[in-house]
């Protein structure tokens, strides 16, 4: 259970570029949540993301996962149970690296207690390959390719298999799939659709797509200046529509939604 | 033109591309797989040749080697941990290290500007007593450099390929992917800083003992001399295989040994290395560009070639069209 209490992250306080990313939010995931957070640009959806996953400290508040207290927790020692992904397929993976390589560091997280002078064994190089056929895409036997020689789409399916290699207490979907195209992230999403599905994961997911938003998961969120004023789940979001949520913004925002992209997705 | 290239010649030029094979390796490790560039390498193989120098002239020729290893793994360490725990550009980190060791050297070398290895063993006279003969005197100085380069090149391609090695590799390839896999970059950065310093000392310790003699300013321009020697390996073996990879960077030192030797041949005044060695880093990395600028210009030239000549077919058309209708 990821628990976030009245958190707070101001950028470039007391300069003119003073910016507000978060304040006072709260948020309460229980596990095996599937959630969707939509919102305008600069609602503080990546700025949520960066504090549950450690890029920077919060100013204030706290978050706890599964009862520990994470709030000053280093980014490299959370990621070793928070999963994420980012919109660039070309940052979750080292392109000079083979797709063997890459899943060996990935990987990491579960050998800890492994001497780090030790080699990748043939029992972890047959479990990359089971993995990496469940994808789909023929990379089991491109696993001595360098990741750089991989699509855009392959490269993100790919950091979706690392990142759910060792289960996640977490996982973090920050619009992954919103730098494809259109088949290719249709791909990627019945993906992570199954893989979240199989490992029951819990899982927060950043879209633009509003259909998409209220198809997925079990709770949709809805961001505006730093904090969430919207919040459906089960039943009362199973019978809404897309031009539901728009007004439901309107109201609770006192404005309409101004990212273009989600307009015209929502038009679809 | 008879004995231009002669086998001595040839054997000096690999027994130095050896040496400084190590150095190219060195900067391999930071440079190519770190991504950092580290410009304490300078003072850290002169540090090297002065421990060195200092432990063999009290009788320990091969305990000097493993000492200069260990004085270029805390050479290494200082410049990393300005980078990674106090947030020093990488640049810098490296000048300043770079700086202080101007001093450390000398008080290593007893406050004077150079030191002769004389009246004691050395690794390579050890070496040669080992073997009686015309054949081994001739050459064990080039096998005692080349088998050490190559357990050398061994060791780091094991390191590379174990759970350490790769998260240093990452770390230097996709610093996001490292820290989504739970590994502290600040910790690979150090270690990897440190083993690359490791290959610089042991370069040093080795021309110490080679050179029986160290100079305060041995290293001058010694980090362009090796990225030279990195530049020069990529451009005939840059993909896929890292064991061939590093192989190739030693064999790109050796090349730089040989067109020094030839310019030496050529008369080209010793001052003037340094300058060769400048040119062929910047010539090596501003290639692409330049290519890529010649590329654009004959793109510009064909378009606009292009262009003039349909303007002036249509412009022909047109008029002929006229005139046939004026007929």
């Amino acid at each position: 259970m990821l628990k976030i209490r009245k958190i707070s992250k101001t950028f470039n306080p007391g300069t003119v570029n003073e910016k507000k990313a978060i304040t006072n939010l709260n948020l309460t995931v229980q596990d095996g949540d599937f959630i969707t957070i939509v919102g305008s640009n600069g609602a503080g959806k990546s700025t949520l993301f960066n504090a549950i996953s450690g890029s920077f400290f919060v100013d204030e508040g706290s978050i706890d996962l599964d009862d520990e207290d994470i709030t000053f927790v280093p980014e490299h020692k959370r990621s070793q149970y928070i999963g994420r992904l980012f919109q660039d397929p070309l940052m979750g993976t080292a392109p000079n690296m083979t797709i063997e390589e890459n899943l060996s560091v990935a990987y990491l997280r579960a050998s800890r207690n492994k001497i780090i002078f030790s080699r990748v064994s043939r029992k972890e190089r047959e479990l990359f390959r089971e993995k990496l056929a469940l994808l789909g895409m023929g990379l089991e036997d491109r696993m001595k390719n360098p990741v750089g020689l991989l699509s855009g789409g392959q490269r993100q399916a790919l950091t979706l298999l690392m990142a759910t290699l060792v289960t996640p207490k977490i996982l973090l979907l920050d619009e992954h799939t919103a730098a494809l195209d259109p088949a290719t992230a249709d791909k990627v999403l019945e993906l992570t659709k199954s893989i979240v599905k199989e490992n029951n994961l819990t899982c927060l997911m950043v879209t633009h797509n509003m259909h998409q938003a209220l198809e997925l998961g079990n709770r949709t969120l809805m961001m505006d200046k730093g904090n969430i004023v919207l919040d459906v789940r089960d039943q009362e979001r199973s019978g809404m529509t897309v031009d539901d949520l728009l007004e439901n913004f309107a109201k609770v925002s006192g404005k309409n939604l101004d990212n273009d992209r989600i307009l015209l997705s929502g038009n679809e | 033109m008879e004995g231009f290239i002669t086998v001595g010649i040839v054997q000096t030029a690999l027994e130095l591309g050896m040496i400084y094979g190590l150095v190219a390796l060195s900067l391999f490790i930071s440079f190519k797989i770190l991504n950092i560039c580290d410009l304490s390498t300078d003072g850290c193989y002169t540090l090297g040749c002065a421990v060195s120098a200092i432990v063999t002239l009290a009788g320990h020729p091969i305990l000097a080697i493993f000492a200069a290893i260990a004085a270029g793994v805390l050479s290494g360490f200082v410049t990393a941990i300005l980078q990674t725990k106090f947030g020093v550009e990488s640049i810098l980190a490296g000048i300043i290290v770079n700086t202080g060791l101007y001093s450390i050297n000398l008080a290593v070398m007893g406050f004077k500007s150079n030191v002769a290895v004389f009246g004691t063993d050395t690794l390579f006279s050890l070496v040669k007593g080992l073997i009686p003969g015309a054949f081994w005197a001739e050459w064990y100085k080039l096998i005692t450099v080349t088998v050490i380069v190559l357990i050398a090149c061994f060791l780091i391609w094991w390191f590379l390929g174990t759970r350490l090695g790769l998260s240093i590799r990452a770390t230097g390839d996709s610093p996001a992917m490292v820290r989504a896999s739970s590994i502290n970059t600040g910790f690979t950065i150090v270690v990897g800083m440190c083993v690359a310093n490791a290959f610089t000392g042991l370069a040093g310790a080795l021309t110490a003992q080679y050179d029986k003699s160290v100079d305060i300013t041995r290293g001058t321009g010694m980090v362009t001399v090796a990225l030279a020697s990195v530049i020069i390996g990529s451009i005939f073996y840059n993909k896929g295989n890292m064991l061939k990879k590093i192989i190739f960077v030693v064999i790109g030192s050796c090349i730089y040994r040989f067109i020094v030797s030839l310019a030496l041949r050529l008369n080209v005044p010793t001052e003037f290395f340094k300058l060769v060695s400048a040119l062929i880093v910047a010539v090596a990395i501003a290639a692409p560009s330049a290519k890529k600028m010649l590329k654009l210009k004959g793109q510009k030239r064909k378009a606009r070639k292009n262009r003039l000549a349909l303007a002036n077919g249509i412009g022909e058309e047109d008029s002929t069209a006229a005139n046939e209708k004026e007929d």
